[in-house]
């Protein structure tokens, strides 16, 4: 839980510093001695550095503070499910809660009360205090894994966030399994010593068998629409279809969004840095901690990808002894290996510490919430930048559900200049993920998004202003998974501009582009078609009723259109066309990871749109279930079609966690989150 | 006239009702109709240097019924047709503007208009014109009156005699069809036409009476003299001999509007053999003015890159190729300066009625 990443504490430790650094102004006159001033000189606590600084967490406004506190506890409640192998089934709740006695609608209310919920594995009593009260605790500085917790210092900071403006402790009820018992306890933080102050500690029955429920008190602003709590659980769900995710808005509205996806996401390994990713001064301190007892031996068991005869010929290009003592090494010579190390080419990292979503729960995700007609996924290779490994990810949905479009249809009437023409104006929507956390600010700075600026939609038959979002109904979806993503400021909200990861996400969503172009031009063709012998036919009427006047209304006006009529037929290809016309315009082949929904059914990646539409009527509305009723038709009538695959068993995709989770056990029981 | 006109009308009109024929003739032959068009563009002009001419080559292109592409062009092509014989029939001229809401109107059962906006309809007109080989006279379509006239000159219109030497300081309106049919010109006693770029400079010549002093024709188009102003020129020209003479801006603009009043336009080629005046004359404002008649170098404007853009185009024209020409427009460009008619009220309001023209036309201080 609470992954915390380096950068953290040093921005913190540099801010202390700056602060312990900043002594009086020297005055012309002596006033107060250095024994004065060094009393005066204290330590400051991380935590009260960070009730200073709480705009660094992403606590800078009522309403962002709400999000990043419910972004915290789910994104520790899913890491914790799934690094112990379990699906996750999070529940979210806010509250309002009653300020001055009256109880605000949730709009105008200012106080609420999040719950979070999770079937995760529990977490051990001793550690309970300071996980959720202490800053800092445990982080892993030199740990190379990929995982959710790159927002901050995790719960911790959200429930300092809460005692700083509500008062109240963080309450947590966990249970580490049906046998064990459940344990209650209220903390709070000592912001002066970051240390943790139990208030209550108290065992209790609780209804789950298994998992953590954390509550929090906070001072907040509910509003809907963008970057809001909704969109960020709408967003989590699609990016994460292995998650069952209940949402009990502050109106008193529940949301369900259905588990899909029926794996989890492989876990991902743990690997140790590649040289190249490091800073001198990275190395310097990893140099005193290893427990390596030479110069070579540091090299070859401290970073990957350096094997011990590499570290022999890195230490004689860098002329130091194979056998120095590492904490020996210091000053210039250490300054030689470093620049040693980073001109040896060294293989790139290995990349199966990175867990990708994967085309399949990406395709899920998508069909899930939203409506189109046309999805598709790709992850790409793992790549590298700065000796970090990493994957982009991008899917796309585009369009309206074939029933969705007959609605807007009006009957047939004459327009007027000018109008029709707006009626295009859609812009595409970005949604932007790292590590599967939805990124919902600073968008127009996000690597992302200028890799999709950056594409050229137009070659896919998409329409697109200079220097605009691609138009039309399509929502892009980006993620970026990686043990290090590069965040362009402390508040994590948007990927840096590597020239790596640029191109990574840009052949990403040209691969996505293409397909959607073929998707759309085989679609076009069969319309065009229709359209063809559609125009002639309006036309041949105008023409004819042109000649007719032309030569005095005396022509024989059925023969001419009959003649023309014969004409268009046999030149938009006579009958053959007209079987053509029935169809929608043949398969998915050639669309690999791609589902298509047409008015008589789902084409290509069936499976999962099945699996969705299995698991959706539960708890989606009316609309959801008349579709699953069309779509069983359709597939029942056309037999022909390739699809039917039946959905997968429950039992399999129950089985696979169990079986990890006894890989496992020999950790366990694992204390959640902060190691 | 009456019978004349009679026949005119029905040749135009047998031209029209041919298009109907195109159809007819395909569809009985299961062809596809087409019609053979002339591409009017660059590509297609060529320049003439015997005849000082710019003339349409014989490029055309084909638009034909059945292709996606054409289909919608060729309907309003035919529909387009009709309207104009129809004008024709009942002898009636009208704007382009009244024969796009004539055409338009929605195809049935269906949300499209046979034309959305008046962009689809002119170039159609124009088409017609060049396939039909058709005036636009001829075909009954007129453009604004935006054209005055004063000076020694006698019209019949519609039967009245118009004496543009006794209409005061306003003139008489130029109309846009001034064909011999529709307007005559009964007498004509001066001794050249000057044809004036802007309204402004040919008021302030018109209210002094500038064409009674040294008898002269005054005609303006306001900026790109429109048909019926070239043609009335071209027509004073042919049938009085008189010289013409062109006084514009000194900017590419100007030189640009006296060559089309000179050889014809790019677009209008098809029409340089009735409305050129290859012997016109370019009297200013020329490059080399400032200097010859002292305009201070503040009441210039700087050239901007749409005009240095510009003025290479012309310099790259076969008609602009006379060496006088290249170190004319070269001598704008190296100054980066343009002057504008109306700059010589720096020195003086009557400047140019008194003292500018009348050096020009002793000194004969003029361009080919």
């Amino acid at each position: 839980m609470a992954k915390k990443d380096s950068s953290v504490p040093s921005s913190s430790r540099s801010a202390v510093e700056s602060v312990a650094e900043k002594k009086p102004a020297a005055a012309l006159t002596q006033l107060v001695t250095a024994v004065e001033m060094g009393a005066r000189q204290r330590e400051i606590s991380v935590s009260e550095f960070f009730t200073k600084n709480r705009h660094l967490l992403g606590f800078d406004n009522p309403r962002k503070a709400l999000l990043t506190c419910v972004k915290e506890a789910v994104d520790n409640a899913l890491d914790a499910s799934e690094e112990a192998g379990i699906l996750p089934d999070v529940t979210v709740q806010l509250e309002v809660v009653p300020t001055g006695g009256t109880t605000l609608p949730a709009s105008q209310a200012t106080r609420f009360r999040i719950t979070v919920t999770d079937n995760g594995p529990g977490i051990v009593r001793q550690h309970i205090p300071r996980i959720f009260a202490k800053l800092l605790y445990g982080s892993k500085f030199h740990r190379m894994r990929m995982s959710r917790g790159q927002q901050g210092i995790g719960i911790s900071a959200a429930g300092m966030y809460g005692q700083l403006t509500t008062g109240k402790p963080v309450q947590i009820i966990s249970r580490t399994g049906p046998k064990a018992a459940a344990h209650y306890f209220e903390v709070q933080i000592d912001t002066k010593k970051n240390e943790p102050l139990v208030h209550e500690n108290k065992q209790i029955a609780w209804d789950q068998p298994q998992g953590t429920q954390v509550t929090l008190e906070v001072e907040g602003k509910y509003q809907k629409g963008r970057a809001s709590v909704d969109e960020w659980l709408e967003q989590t769900s699609i990016a994460n279809p292995h998650v069952r995710l209940i949402y009990r808005t502050p109106e008193g509205e529940t949301k369900e969004y259905p588990r899909t996806y029926h794996e989890l996401p492989p876990s991902p390994r743990e690997i140790k840095p590649h040289p190249y990713g490091i800073e001198f001064g990275m190395m310097l301190k990893m140099l005193q901690d290893t427990k390596g007892h030479s110069v070579s031996g540091f090299l070859s068991s401290d970073f990957c990808r350096i094997s011990p005869q590499l570290a022999d010929e890195i230490c004689k290009a860098a002329k130091v002894s194979p056998n120095m003592k590492p904490r020996d090494l210091k000053g210039p010579v250490a300054e030689t290996l470093y620049q040693t190390l980073q001109n040896t080419k060294i293989m790139a990292p290995p990349t199966n510490c990175i867990s990708p979503i994967g085309e399949k729960a990406i395709l899920s995700g998508l069909y899930k919430q939203i409506k189109g007609e046309f999805y598709t996924a790709v992850s790409r290779p793992p790549a590298v930048y700065r000796g970090y490994p990493f994957i982009i990810e991008a899917g796309l949905a585009y369009g309206h559900r074939p029933e969705d479009q007959t609605k807007p249809k009006q009957p047939a009437g004459p327009k007027a200049e000018g109008e029709g023409e707006d009626e295009h104006s859609e812009l595409a929507r970005v949604i932007r993920y790292a590590n599967r956390v939805p990124l919902l600010y600073q968008q127009s700075s996000c690597s992302t998004f200028k890799a999709v600026l950056g594409t050229t939609w137009k070659h896919y038959g998409i329409s697109q202003s200079r220097g605009a979002l691609p138009g039309g109904p399509m929502v892009i979806f980006v993620h970026m998974a990686s043990v290090w993503v590069p965040f362009t400021s402390e508040s994590k909200e948007a990927i840096a501009d590597y020239d790596e990861i640029q191109k990574e996400i840009t052949l990403a969503l040209r691969e996505c582009g293409r397909r959607l172009g073929l998707f759309l031009r085989r679609r076009e063709r069969a319309a065009s078609e229709f359209r063809r012998r559609n125009i002639f036919e309006l036309y041949i009427e105008e023409v004819v009723e042109a000649c007719n006047r032309l030569k005095g209304g005396k022509l024989p006006k059925e023969k001419l259109k009959a003649q023309l009529q014969k004409i268009a037929t046999s030149r938009t290809g006579g009958l053959k066309t007209d079987e053509a016309l029935g169809k929608t315009g043949g398969g998915p082949e050639g669309l690999p990871d791609s589902i298509i929904v047409t008015a008589e059914g789902i084409e290509g990646a069936v499976e999962i749109a099945q699996q969705v539409e299995a698991d959706a009527p539960k708890a989606a509305g009316a609309a959801v279930n008349d579709l699953s009723d069309k779509e069983q038709m359709a597939a029942t009538n056309q037999g022909k079609k390739q699809k039917k695959e039946p959905a997968k068993p429950e039992k399999k995709a129950k089985n696979k966690p169990v079986s990890r989770k006894s890989a496992k056990s020999e950790k366990s029981p694992a204390p959640r989150g902060k190691k | 006239m009456a019978t004349k006109q009679k026949k005119m009308t029905t040749a135009v009109e047998k031209k029209l009702i041919g298009l109907a024929d195109v159809v007819i003739t395909a569809a009985e032959r299961a062809k596809d109709p087409t019609i053979a068009i002339p591409i009017r563009a660059l590509s297609n002009v060529s320049f003439n240097e015997r005849k000082g001419l710019i003339e349409m080559g014989c490029k055309k292109q084909a638009r034909s019924f059945f292709n996606v592409g054409m289909a919608k062009k060729f309907m309003q092509t035919m529909l387009v047709a009709d309207a104009l014989s129809e004008l024709q029939r009942a002898d009636l001229t009208t704007s382009l503007r009244e024969i796009y809401y004539r055409t338009k109107h929605t195809i049935a059962d269906s949300h499209e208009n046979t034309f959305d906006t008046q962009d689809e309809s002119d170039p159609v007109i124009e088409d017609l014109e060049v396939s039909l080989a058709a005036l636009r006279e001829e075909l009954h379509v007129r453009a604004e009156n935006s054209g005055s006239i004063v000076g020694p000159v006698v019209f019949g219109d519609d039967g009245d005699r118009v004496d543009c030497a006794k209409l005061g300081k306003g003139g008489y309106s130029v109309p846009s069809i001034v064909e011999p049919e529709y307007l005559e010109i009964r007498r004509c006693t001066a001794d050249f036409v000057l044809l004036v770029e802007k309204g402004t400079q040919w008021n302030r010549l018109s209210e002094d009476k500038f064409w009674r002093r040294y008898n002269c024709v005054l005609l303006t188009g306001n900026g790109q003299p429109p048909r019926g102003v070239r043609r009335l020129a071209r027509r004073l020209h042919e049938e009085h001999r008189l010289p013409v003479y062109v006084l514009v801006d000194n900017d590419p603009w100007g030189y640009y509007i006296y060559s089309v009043i000179k050889q014809g336009s790019i677009n209008l080629a098809f029409e340089s053999q009735r409305m050129a005046i290859p012997k016109a004359k370019f009297i200013g404002l020329s490059s080399a003015d400032p200097e010859r008649y002292e305009l201070p170098r503040n009441v210039g404007i700087k050239l901007n890159e749409k005009d240095i853009a510009r003025a290479k185009e012309l310099m790259n024209y076969q008609w602009f190729q006379k060496p006088a020409w290249q170190a004319e427009i070269k001598r704008m460009l190296g100054s980066g300066l343009k002057y504008e008619l109306d700059a010589l009220a720096n020195k003086d309001f009557q400047y140019l009625t008194k003292k500018y023209l009348p050096r020009k036309l002793k000194e004969k201080d003029w361009l080919d």
